[in-house]
């Protein structure tokens, strides 16, 4: 985000001056450069942080858990978490059907995660081989793919999703695809835009001239240029996957349930809604910090690899 | 410009008719539609009557053919589940949506677009960093869930609005709200960073070499420019907010057609399934060309050959 | 001798923390009398700008003056609050930019933008604004005064844009006039009428002018005083007269003698005629396409081109923007395919070759482009830039690096830059980087495409030298592409000149600068600036004072930038 890159170069700035005769800033490589921004850039930093935290639960849910997320509990129903009197034998307390809501949370990172990086793959891909055919050739093959852009643009991707998932029924698989096939748009958007800017630019004329190939232009000079786009398009579109999963399986069209997936968590909370309102509040706040960290992490990615100023 | 307009139209309509084919494949290729309306344990001669009525055995794109023909008249086909025409029901419906939309892209732009002013002018002051906050809270929260939890504080916990219904103002409180703050990001840092990029700009420059006051170098020179795009986008965040209705509606039970459009789906009720994903996709194609057409009214260049 | 209008005593500049050096401008003092053109003159970084900007309170928020006064007509102006400093700007004190194109606000016409100045600082009324607006642009001899007035920016060219920019400063009669490289965007022609203009207004107007620029033959164009800055600092400031002819400071030296110039032996170092390429009634058209707002059009790029280059020389092709110099360049290389017409390189018409039969050809004419900064891939090590051809052509990497290697050696790079990355180089550097990468699949034929028009005149010469010394030692053929006139008569042995996409002028370098035949050559070759300006000799000028080069000793003049 360009807010917070305003206070990361102030801050750059003061701090590599005093260092500033062992090696200036500029004459680092651009790798070394980009880690000198990275380290200093607070919000890259806690998305990472928060990120990296949310990684780990998921990898090590069945330690962590300390409940099967499954097993159901008829004794055991709706007891409330610690702070708000429960026990440490539930800390986050239990659901409507007396699973531990802790497990259920920590499971649920998985399927948050797993289906945000697996959407985002797919249609990361699709946009991308869109967007750079048509940022690097122009002409029809541009205007084909503007329109398949446009009439992406135009399904709207809520009711779509939705429609499909009903139809063919909700399972990751169907969910996971639905989002991988809807959520190309953006990359293709960037990625076009992108490679047209890079291409026009001298040193993609000089590879031609020396003799280099189609294939050779693309991986050598185009794509490692607009690649830094690709990688912040591919956090805010595993963010835009998450929370649009959280969505349909919010409405009963996702993710099926007993499977503990956030969005489906806050669903089956809202039930309770009158009178334990923590049901929704704790799987949300998950959500939410899970999404910010991509978003921040996303932005700090756009600000750190932002191109170098002309000198 | 009249060709270029007739131009215009012309791509939209191909877009619709792509949108609705992609659309109508899909959804009476997912399953069959025939049991879908008989049900589950149906006789093979009670799907076979089915199939005779609605003519689901035959081609599918005789099928799209005839649809988009009657479609094309204004004729969308009868609701499976309310037994009524699609047209009526969405005619019906549409009002509460588009109430909605206006009143939530209204509230997004009047949050964002003094917020990014604000934080443009002073970078790094305090109301930026709201601005900022305000943005990243918004992208991150997940509006079904912000929509919950305004419920929570605000109807049962306060008891200041109703929680649920669309049969007075009140009721549109709160779905505003949601829907305005799902927009409100993207918007405001558009205005924000269209500002600092137009208060770097040389005609800037020039005007206060002019002597003019900051006030009118603000808003006379630079807002002027930095809000050309602002406008499209919001005509396009118009167009998205009408398709994201669903969720919003869903929760607040609005009746409106994104309600509708939660109904059909959860019946399995295909032709009013279809006729929304129509509607909602003309309304964006309407909102992108009504972006196209204030940008040119908006800039000179663009205006003037 | 009046008194002053404009003193700068002492003045400091604090660049902030980090920088490459603590102070933007330091103990800077300059005088500026009424009717008398002050020029200020360096090379990019020297601080230049930065006077001229806090003169007129605009300066960027990160810069601070920390000593030193501003007295304008007898107030000290770093001693206003913004606001009083505001009242002046437009009305006492006025400002001329470098580029025309993004100086004017497109959303507003430019008779509005003129009139906001009485807007802000008169009592005039709606009619009187116009009228005196009116009378403006007719002043700044723009045609059609009542048709301009109603015109947004984006329906004027760049010559009357700027004209624009010189009537919203001269509005309100200032008496104090700040040009910040006002023609240096400018094709040549147009110059010639701004700097008239300029020269005009000292005659009618009594303001004083602070005109800041590059370029000494604007210089010797216009100016009364000549106040030449180095990092900051005044090197040497004296009249005009003085500081050209008989410059004292061997910085200042150093620049007058990279103004480039005809160097009279012409075709000395070709020995043989041996047509290495030659250029057979090439055409290329270009059909825009209309947008909404645009009607569609046709543009004849390139209409029936014909010449020969012969080994060893450097052909010069010279126009200014839109002549179609560019487009002959793309068709010459295989970017864009010509529409007809004959390329001859090594026996064989690569004009209309299918990429495939064009590949190995592709070896034989390389090219060096305008732009250092955009013609190296940032994220590419120079080593693995410099082995691309090579390596398409099917040399194996480590007999390439070898090359690279000795390639760097003759370009004057360490051999170790070919480990590091574009954004480690300066603009000299990376063009001396983008030559040695078109050698390393040994063309016959290179061309600079406007390679030296982005860099300082010292770097400029050096980078020229460079292509000079290649050229004889490698029996290398140039064609060399530019708009600077100068540069041409400089480095080319033949010339051809092109004006609308056609070559209206040919011949060798004295023929065309002695007795140029064509019209369009002559007016070009008058809109020169600087002509009456005899360069002086350096080597014959008396040597410099021992307290000088001291000083010069002191700080190193960072000659390879």
């Amino acid at each position: 985000m360009s807010e917070t890159s305003i206070t990361s170069a102030s801050t750059e700035k003061k701090a590599s001056a005093p260092k500033k005769q062992k090696t200036p800033v500029h004459q680092l490589s651009p790798r070394a450069k980009m880690l000198h921004r990275a380290l200093r850039h607070k919000g890259l930093l806690f998305g990472l942080f928060v990120m990296a935290i949310i990684v780990i639960v998921a990898l090590f849910a069945p330690l962590l858990a300390g409940h099967d997320p499954y097993s159901q509990s008829l004794l055991a129903r709706m007891k409330p978490p610690v702070f708000l009197g429960g026990t440490w034998e539930h800390p986050l307390g239990t659901d409507a059907l007396g699973r531990d809501y802790l497990a259920r949370l920590v499971y649920g990172a998985r399927i948050s995660l797993l289906i945000g990086l697996i959407a985002a793959t797919i249609s990361a891909c699709i946009g991308t081989f869109m967007g750079v055919l048509a940022g690097y050739f122009g002409g029809r093959i541009d205007l084909i793919v503007t329109f398949f852009i446009n009439v992406r643009l135009a399904m709207p991707v809520v009711l779509v999703a939705l429609a499909v998932v009903a139809l063919f029924g909700g399972s990751l698989l169907v969910v996971v695809s639905v989002l991988g096939l809807l959520l190309w748009d953006r990359f293709a958007v960037v990625m076009r835009a992108a490679t047209m800017q890079v291409r026009k630019l001298e040193y993609v004329a000089a590879a031609q001239v020396l003799g280099a190939s189609l294939p050779r232009v693309l991986i050598k000079d185009i794509l490692p240029n607009v690649m830094n786009h690709l990688i912040v398009i591919f956090t805010l579109e595993m963010a835009h996957a998450i929370i649009l999963e959280a969505a349909l399986s919010f409405l009963g069209l996702g993710v099926q349930p007993p499977t503990p997936s956030w969005g489906l968590m806050i669903s089956e909370g809202k039930e309770m809604l009158l009178f334990e309102s923590w049901l929704i509040t704790i799987p949300g706040i998950a959500l939410f910090f899970l999404v910010l960290s991509i978003n921040m992490l996303g932005d700090g990615i756009r600000d750190v690899t932002a191109p170098e100023g002309r000198n | 410009m009249y060709i270029y307009i007739l131009k215009r139209l012309g791509l939209a309509l191909l877009v619709a008719f792509t949108v609705s084919a992609i659309s109508f494949s899909l959804l009476f290729m997912a399953g069959d539609p025939a049991i879908a309306i008989a049900g589950e344990n149906a006789s093979m001669e009670d799907i076979q009557m089915v199939n005779d009525r609605y003519g689901f055995d035959r081609p599918i794109v005789v099928q799209y053919f005839e649809w988009l023909g009657k479609a094309a008249s204004g004729d969308l086909g009868n609701s499976w589940y309310f037994d009524l025409p699609v047209s009526d029901l969405i005619v019906d419906r549409l009002s509460v949506t588009m109430l909605l939309g206006l009143l939530s892209i209204s509230f997004a732009l009047l949050l964002a677009i003094p917020m990014g002013v604000a934080a443009a002018m002073k970078p790094n002051s305090l109301i930026d960093r709201a601005a900022l906050f305000i943005s990243v809270v918004g992208q991150a929260i997940p509006s079904f869930w912000f929509g919950l939890i305004l419920i929570v504080v605000f109807s049962i916990k306060l008891g200041l609005v109703p929680a649920s219904g669309s049969t007075s103002w009140a009721h549109f409180i709160l779905p505003t709200i949601v829907l305005g703050y799902y927009a409100t990001p993207a918007i405001m840092r558009l205005t924000r960073a269209g500002m600092l990029e137009v208060l770097s700009a040389d005609y800037i420059r020039t005007a206060r070499a002019k002597g003019l006051d900051s006030r009118k170098i603000m808003f006379k020179h630079a807002l002027r420019n930095a809000i050309i795009p602002v406008i499209s986008l919001a005509a396009v965040q118009m167009g998205f907010m009408l398709g994201g209705s669903i969720v919003v509606e869903s929760i607040f039970a609005l009746h409106g057609a994104g309600f509708l459009a939660w109904e059909s789906i959860s019946r399995n009720d295909l032709p009013t399934m279809q006729a929304l994903i129509l509607i909602f996709s003309m309304f964006y194609i309407f909102f992108t060309f009504l972006a196209d057409i204030l940008n040119a009214w908006m800039d000179p260049r663009l205006r003037i050959a | 001798m009046t008194d002053p209008i404009l003193t700068i005593k002492n003045l400091t500049v604090d660049l902030p923390e980090g920088g490459d050096r603590p102070h933007a401008v330091e103990k800077l003092s300059v005088d500026i009398a009424p009717k008398e053109i002050v020029c200020i003159v360096g090379e990019s970084g020297s601080g230049k700008s930065i006077t001229s900007f806090t003169t007129m309170g605009l300066l960027p928020k990160a810069l601070k003056p920390s000593t030193g006064e501003v007295i304008f007509e007898g107030q000290d102006v770093l001693k206003l609050s913004p606001r009083e400093h505001a009242k002046l700007r437009g009305s006492r004190m006025a400002m001329i930019f470098q580029e025309p194109m993004s100086a004017l606000n497109p959303c507003y016409t430019v008779g509005d933008q003129i009139e906001e100045v009485f807007e802000q600082h008169t009592s005039l009324s709606k009619a009187e604004r116009k009228a005196k607006t009116i009378k403006l642009l007719d002043e700044v001899q723009l045609p059609e005064p009542e048709r301009i007035y109603s015109s947004y920016p984006h329906q004027l060219s760049g010559g009357q844009r700027q004209r624009i920019v010189i009537a919203i400063a001269l509005a309100l009669d200032p008496s104090l006039l700040i040009a910040d490289e006002p023609t240096t965007a400018l094709d040549l022609s147009t110059q010639a009428q701004i700097l008239h203009l300029f020269k005009e207004l000292r005659e009618k107007h009594s303001a004083g002018i602070m005109f800041v620029t590059h370029d000494f033959d604007v210089v010797a164009e216009i100016a009364d005083k000549v106040v030449v800055m180095k990092e900051g600092k005044i090197v040497e400031q004296g009249t005009a007269e003085e500081v050209l002819n008989r410059p004292k400071h061997p910085y200042t030296r150093k620049l007058i003698d990279a103004v480039p110039r005809r160097t009279g032996s012409v075709n000395a170092h070709m020995t043989e005629k041996h047509k290495v390429m030659e250029v057979l009634g090439l055409n290329k058209t270009f059909h825009t396409k209309g947008t909404m707002f645009k009607p569609s059009r046709t543009v004849h790029a390139c209409k029936d081109i014909n010449f020969i280059v012969h080994r060893g020389e450097t052909l010069g092709i010279v126009g200014e923007s839109g002549s179609g110099k560019s487009t002959l360049v793309k068709c010459l290389i295989r970017l864009e395919d010509p529409d007809s017409g004959s390329v001859i390189i090594d026996g064989s018409d690569i004009a209309q070759f299918t990429p495939k039969l064009l590949h190995p050809y592709r070896k034989s004419i390389q090219i060096v482009f305008q732009d250092p900064y955009g013609s190296l891939n940032p994220r590419r090590t120079i080593g693995d830039q410099l082995v691309e051809g090579p390596i398409n052509f099917g040399e194996d990497r480590a007999h390439a690096m070898e090359r690279a290697k000795k390639l760097m050696e003759i370009v004057r790079l360490e051999q170790d830059a070919l480990y590091r990355y574009p954004a480690q180089f300066s603009g000299g550097q990376r063009q001396r980087i983008c030559i040695a990468r078109a050698l390393m699949v040994e063309p016959e034929v290179l061309i600079a495409d406007e390679a030296v028009s982005a860099l300082d005149v010292s770097v400029q010469k050096e980078v020229l030298k460079l292509l000079n010394e290649i050229r004889d030692e490698m029996g290398l053929t140039v064609l060399f592409i530019t708009h600077d006139l100068r540069v041409a008569a400089q480095i080319c042995d033949n010339l051809v000149v092109m004006q609308n996409g056609e070559i209206v002028e040919r011949g060798n370098v004295d023929e065309v600068f002695g007795h140029p035949k064509h019209d369009y050559t002559k007016k070009l070759l008058s809109a020169q600036p600087g002509q009456n300006w005899n360069v002086p000799d350096i080597s014959k000028l008396p040597p410099v004072d021992p307290a000088l080069l001291d000083q010069a000793l002191n700080q190193p003049m960072g000659a390879v930038r």
